[in-house]
């Protein structure tokens, strides 16, 4: 990777950000009810209205509008709550922890179910084991989290009594009850990505198995399961790690139904419920501040290829 | 016999065998029993889902008969899915919510994939700076995870079909975009395309006749499994209440209504998430099937 | 040999005529300069057969010729006509009359059309009845010996190389050019169809009276279609005449090189003859002076020092050489006497 061709990513990254971000302040900027009734409430009269609108620079134009949030924001001020009156960078930093709780348990838990459903299918490629770890897969892809997760809390909240309903314990009041508010949700949302891993690992594998070194470490007298694991994982491995790393960022966004649900103070929830109370600034803060993180975890991925890709770095040397 | 024929060392016995026409076996494609099974699901769901008005069931907002009525035969067409708390027809309330489910994914599935097709195609075929463009806003569309996309959208629309088709084809445009310019970039060079600029045709014939047939099918292949994905889409919507409004019934919203009842009526939400989870599925094993297919063709 | 220089052209009566021929295009690694003033002529009637390695500029001159690649300079008439700085609507008018036959012949053809459409496309772009392109259809199908009527069904994937390359030669036809470039139509295929496809070439230059410009890297096949030759290397000029004269005695070493590189059946003698020392040079940066001198065995300081312009080496032979090869009778004459060859210079 050039330092031009690295620099050149870079900008473009920036140049995406704010348009990203230039959409979600301009679209919420049009969002019915003004913003001042919400703050002035509904006894506000007109005359205070206007005044209000005219104070917080809501009759500029839009590109004024965003250009006052762009400055803000590069100064860590995303505004401040018309509800609560909080920074919403303080609102986002109460709350980020718990969403991303929540994004890595479900890789953690997907990796852990996908990964060996991954290879015992590649090693028996067109075998019954790989037909139905692939229909499995196939079926988990088909369940979004707002069907899995009432389900999931049927059987293992209410009936068996496993975990709870709803809510969430801190870090604070210890691993176990953390983990036990926290294992369901992640579950709900590990369902999808469990067959986008196990798709992924076992094409790789399938076609590393194919190659002929391969054939020559078996040749050589070394174990099936041997061969899988020191030789044929590695390789495959990769494009695996990139796609944990994508989806870590989608992530950031699907924890929305899940904690929504389940009552969790994560950023999901902070967006929906933003929206239902109108709470604009905070709606604009969140969103830009998700995207934002999606594409720097996507630019970051883009870069790390080239650094990670031992057949790249081998050119590199030579 | 001409002056070139010492090229030919068999004296002319290989042109006749040459001169036939290859021969290319009939490949017998093995029909899926899941892909079968999958149309007969989405054919009910879509036949039903359109003929309920005449089906002799119940409005999805009168009461048809008990409150939390358990699913069972015997009690009629009404009761057959059971009721719900305010003793509608289950039944009646899922396929009217098919028909918004099934309205919206297919609506903002077709247009985003004309919409997106095209657009793919003359940022492929022009490149420069209406690539440029046109990758720039669908660079930044991509940037948002989908459902914070579908959320900011209705959070300022007033939500109703329109709003909700517009904001879910707008989410799906930019994949469409990507995989119709990623095909036009790689069918663009190929000879045959500079075959046709040799023979006087025109930038938009180029595209149309001869880019847009080879690449349609592959972005075509797609849209089960983006339909797939705006079902999915607008029952989470509909889950955490922004999208269709009351009293139209939709999937999602169900599924959240039922929710607190789950203790003693579970059916309230099992209904429709099976609902959910056939109708996705279905779209999955199809849209896999079609990819298979067409993906292949496009690598010749 | 870097053959700039037009000594070989013949006037005012060819068709087509090209005059210090320059394409240039940018990659990330540099300019590449895949035709570096080339000229030659095309007098009507008559067949024109570039040959050269892979690299050495004969497609690209045939792309820029119609067109297809963008000219960076020199001048292109057709018919007496400049259309080097034509636009492409002005152009678009033109292309009936020039057509060009490509090297792959199924990928020439586009995968999702029968052949019945596929020949008629240059009448369809022009707007013919439907009524006049079927009769097209069967004339231009008949005349490539496609007449069967299985074949306007069929896709081109359905058929063999051979036949490929005979819908694509009834589609050019269908518009009646008068020139013909078929950049290495027969390198895709099999040996004996080659010769069907150099026969069927043949005789409709004969019968319908095409000027063709034909372009491929093997020998025998140039040889035996040409009525003249032209020698090409990384984007030069080296040979140019008669196709007996210059296979039969060379001019220009590399001529000689690529005749004597041909393996001969007959082994007796080993199976080549003194082979090209070297590697092809970049087409990024193309040696000094004669393009040639890094692998010819008569380079000299002045091979390096000056660009060799096309000069009249014997009657209708042209080279582009400070050192052309003499003809080989006078060395038998001379008893066999080694011809005095300059000091190898260092560079």
């Amino acid at each position: 990777m050039t330092l031009s061709g690295t620099l050149r990513k870079v900008a473009r990254s920036v140049l995406v950000v704010l348009l990203v971000t230039f959409m979600v302040v301009a679209l919420l900027s049009l969002a019915p009810g003004s913003v001042a009734t919400i703050i002035l409430g509904p006894a506000a009269t007109p005359e205070s209205v206007a005044a209000l609108n005219e104070e917080l620079g809501l009759n500029d134009p839009v590109f004024v509008q965003y250009w006052d949030w762009l400055v803000n924001a590069l100064h860590g001020d995303l505004g401040t709550s018309l509800l609560t009156d909080l920074p919403v960078t303080e609102m986002i930093a109460d709350r980020l922890p718990v969403t991303l709780e929540l994004a890595l348990l479900a890789q953690v838990i997907a990796l852990g179910i996908a990964v060996p459903l991954a290879v015992a299918a590649a090693a028996r490629p067109g075998s019954v084991v790989d037909r139905f770890t692939s229909a499995i897969a196939s079926a988990s892809l088909s369940i979004p989290a707002f069907v899995a997760a009432p389900i999931l809390v049927y059987f293992l909240a209410l009936q068996l009594d496993l975990f709870p309903v709803s809510g969430w314990n801190d870090l604070s009041e210890g691993l176990g009850p953390n983990l036990e508010s926290a294992l369901l949700p992640a579950f709900a949302i590990a369902l999808a990505e469990i067959a986008a891993f196990q798709r992924l690992l076992r094409t790789d594998l399938v076609s590393t198995l194919r190659e002929d070194y391969i054939a020559a470490a078996r040749a050589k007298g070394m174990s099936p399961s041997f061969v899988m694991m020191r030789h044929a994982f590695r390789p495959s491995s990769f494009s695996l790690i990139t796609l944990l790393a994508i989806s870590t960022g989608r992530l950031l966004g699907g924890t929305v139904i899940v904690e929504t649900l389940f009552s969790l103070p994560g950023l999901g929830s902070l967006v929906v419920n933003s929206i239902t109370a109108r709470d604009v600034v905070v709606v604009q803060g969140v969103v830009a501040f998700i995207a934002v993180v999606y594409v720097a975890l996507n630019t970051a991925v883009d870069l790390g290829y080239g650094l990670l890709d031992p057949r790249v770095r081998k050119e590199v040397k030579a | 016999m001409t002056q070139i024929d010492y090229l030919d060392q068999t004296g002319g016995a290989l042109s006749e065998v040459v001169q036939s026409e290859p021969v290319v076996p009939v490949v017998r494609r093995k029909r899926s029993v899941s892909v079968g099974l999958s149309w007969s699901w989405l054919v009910l769901v879509v036949v039903l889902a359109a003929l309920v008005p005449l089906l002799p069931v119940s409005d999805f907002d009168v009461a048809a008969g008990p409150p939390r009525t358990p699913p069972g035969f015997g009690n009629g067409l009404d009761l057959l899915l059971g009721t719900d708390n305010f003793g509608r027809s289950e039944l009646s309330r899922i396929l009217y919510g098919a028909r918004v489910s099934l309205v919206v994914g297919l609506v903002a599935g077709t247009v985003a994939f004309v919409i997106g097709t095209f657009l793919g195609l003359l940022a492929g075929y022009f490149g420069r700076w209406v690539d440029a463009v046109i990758t720039y806003v669908t660079d930044a569309l991509l940037a948002f995870p989908p459902l914070i996309l579908l959320l900011s959208i209705s959070a300022v629309t007033k939500p109703s079909l329109f709003t909700l088709t517009v904001g879910l084809t707008i989410l799906v445009i930019p994949s469409f975009v990507r995989l119709s310019r990623a095909n036009t970039i790689s069918w663009r060079s190929r000879e045959f395309v500079r075959a046709a600029r040799n023979m006087g045709a025109t930038s938009p014939r180029i595209i149309r006749r001869e880019i847009l047939p080879n690449v349609l099918p592959t972005v075509a292949s797609y849209l089960p499994l983006v339909i797939a994905s705006l079902i999915v889409a607008e029952g989470s919507l509909s889950f955490l209440g922004l999208g269709i409004p009351a009293p139209t019934p939709s999937w999602g919203g169900m599924i959240a209504a039922g929710k607190d009842s789950l203790d003693d009526a579970a059916y309230l939400v099992l209904v429709p998430s099976v609902v959910v989870f056939l109708t996705v599925f279905a779209l999955n094993q199809i849209g896999d099937s079609l990819r298979a297919r067409f993906d292949r063709t496009a690598s010749d | 040999m870097a053959g700039s220089g037009a000594a070989h052209l013949r006037g005012d009566e060819a068709l087509l005529s090209v005059e210090d021929l320059v394409v240039e295009y940018r990659t990330s690694a540099g300019v590449v300069q895949a035709v570096s003033k080339v000229s030659f002529d095309v007098l009507p009637g008559e067949t024109l057969g570039i040959v050269g390695e892979s690299g050495c500029g004969k497609s690209t001159t045939g792309r820029a010729v119609l067109r297809l690649d963008t000219v960076t300079s020199g001048s292109i008439r057709f018919r007496g006509r400049a259309i080097e700085g034509l636009d492409e609507r002005e152009m678009r008018a033109l292309r009936r009359e020039m057509q060009m036959i490509f090297q792959d012949p199924v990928g020439s053809l586009n995968p999702r059309r029968p052949v019945r459409e596929l020949v008629v496309e240059g009448l369809d772009i022009a707007g013919a009845s439907r009524k006049d392109q079927e009769a097209a259809a069967g004339r231009v199908l008949e005349a490539v010996g496609l007449a069967d009527d299985r074949f306007r069904d069929l896709l081109p994937r359905r058929l063999s190389g051979g036949q490929a390359q005979r819908v694509a030669i009834a589609r050019a036809l269908a518009v009646e050019p008068q020139l013909l470039i078929c950049d290495e139509p027969v390198s895709a295929l099999d040996v004996s169809v080659q010769a069907q496809i150099l026969n069927l070439v043949e005789d409709l230059k004969r019968d319908l009276g095409l000027t063709v410009v034909f372009i491929a890297h093997d020998l025998s096949v140039v040889r035996t279609v040409s009525d003249r030759v032209l020698v090409m290397y990384l984007g030069k000029l080296c040979e140019f005449g008669e196709p007996e004269a210059v296979y039969a005695s060379p001019a220009h070493p590399y001529t000689r090189a690529l005749l004597d590189s041909v393996p001969q059946p007959d082994a007796v003698d080993g199976f080549t003859g003194p082979a090209l020392e070297g590697d092809l040079p970049s087409p990024l940066s193309p040696p000094t002076g004669c393009r040639f001198r890094t692998r010819c065995p008569r380079a000299d300081e002045q091979c390096a020092a000056e660009e060799p312009q096309v000069a009249e080496i014997r009657p209708g032979q042209f080279a582009a050489c400070h050192h052309p090869l003499p003809v080989p009778e006078v060395l038998a004459a001379a008893g066999g006497a080694a011809v005095p060859v300059p000091a190898r210079s260092s560079a």
